[in-house]
């Protein structure tokens, strides 16, 4: 399961739309199973196709978490026209067993969010839960 | 002089749960091959078998990115901070 402020949820998805017409990405932070604070990244791939985290941008996350106290516990980015499911890349490319991979479907006007566990190239899809 | 060496959250488990680890040595390649010396289950994880940086690694020393620096050959001091952090990406 992974909770997410409604704030996060909310600066995720704009962070998305915004992104349009190419792929957006970001990093969630918090405590355990819980997302806190969202931080908005630069897709470096520059493309509708594929994403790169800004290696900056996570630098910079890394540390203002680490000062509030809180982890990098996920990614998330959007999928500008298929389902808000993990594609071969983004399993082939998942950098840690432990993070959240949430996906962000723009196909339609209102926004998909979903979020997976990826272990070990297996995808298993978990509940998101808003926390007012 | 020891430098301050940031861990990522996947790299954790190899070195114990630290979040940071306090390394020895004068450039970026030094630093690593120590903290692999102290921590062997690191071992091909950050630098390949080739001796160069992994694809899917990136390296900043304080705000710099090593590859735009003097890569592996970078030098650091013990007022640095070296930074490893896996590439992010994905696709649709």
């Amino acid at each position: 399961m992974l909770e997410m402020s409604t704030a996060v949820h909310a600066q995720m998805v704009t962070h998305c739309w915004a992104g349009l017409p190419l792929e957006a990405c970001g990093l969630l932070a918090g405590t355990g199973d819980s997302a806190t604070a969202c931080y908005p990244t630069a897709n470096v791939a520059e493309s509708a196709l594929v994403y790169t985290v800004d290696p900056k941008g996570f630098l910079h996350a890394d540390r203002d978490a680490e000062a509030r106290g809180l982890t990098i516990l996920g990614v998330f980015h959007s999928h500008t026209h298929t389902a808000a499911y993990p594609s071969p890349t983004d399993v082939a490319q998942a950098p840690d067993p432990g993070w959240h991979y949430v996906l962000v479907s723009l196909a339609d006007d209102a926004p998909v969010v979903r979020s997976y566990r990826i272990v070990d190239g297996n995808i298993t899809e978990e509940p998101v839960v808003l926390v007012r | 002089m020891p430098v301050e060496v940031r861990i990522p959250t996947m790299l954790r488990s190899h070195v114990g749960g630290a979040a940071t680890a306090s390394v020895d040595g004068a450039t970026v390649r030094e630093v690593l091959d120590n903290l692999v010396a102290a921590y062997p289950a690191l071992v091909g994880q950050i630098v390949t078998p080739d001796g160069t940086l992994h694809k899917f690694v990136n390296v900043y020393v304080n705000d710099d990115d090593i590859r735009y620096l003097d890569k592996l050959d970078t030098k650091v001091t013990d007022a640095d901070s070296v930074s490893i952090l896996p590439a992010v990406a994905g696709g649709s």
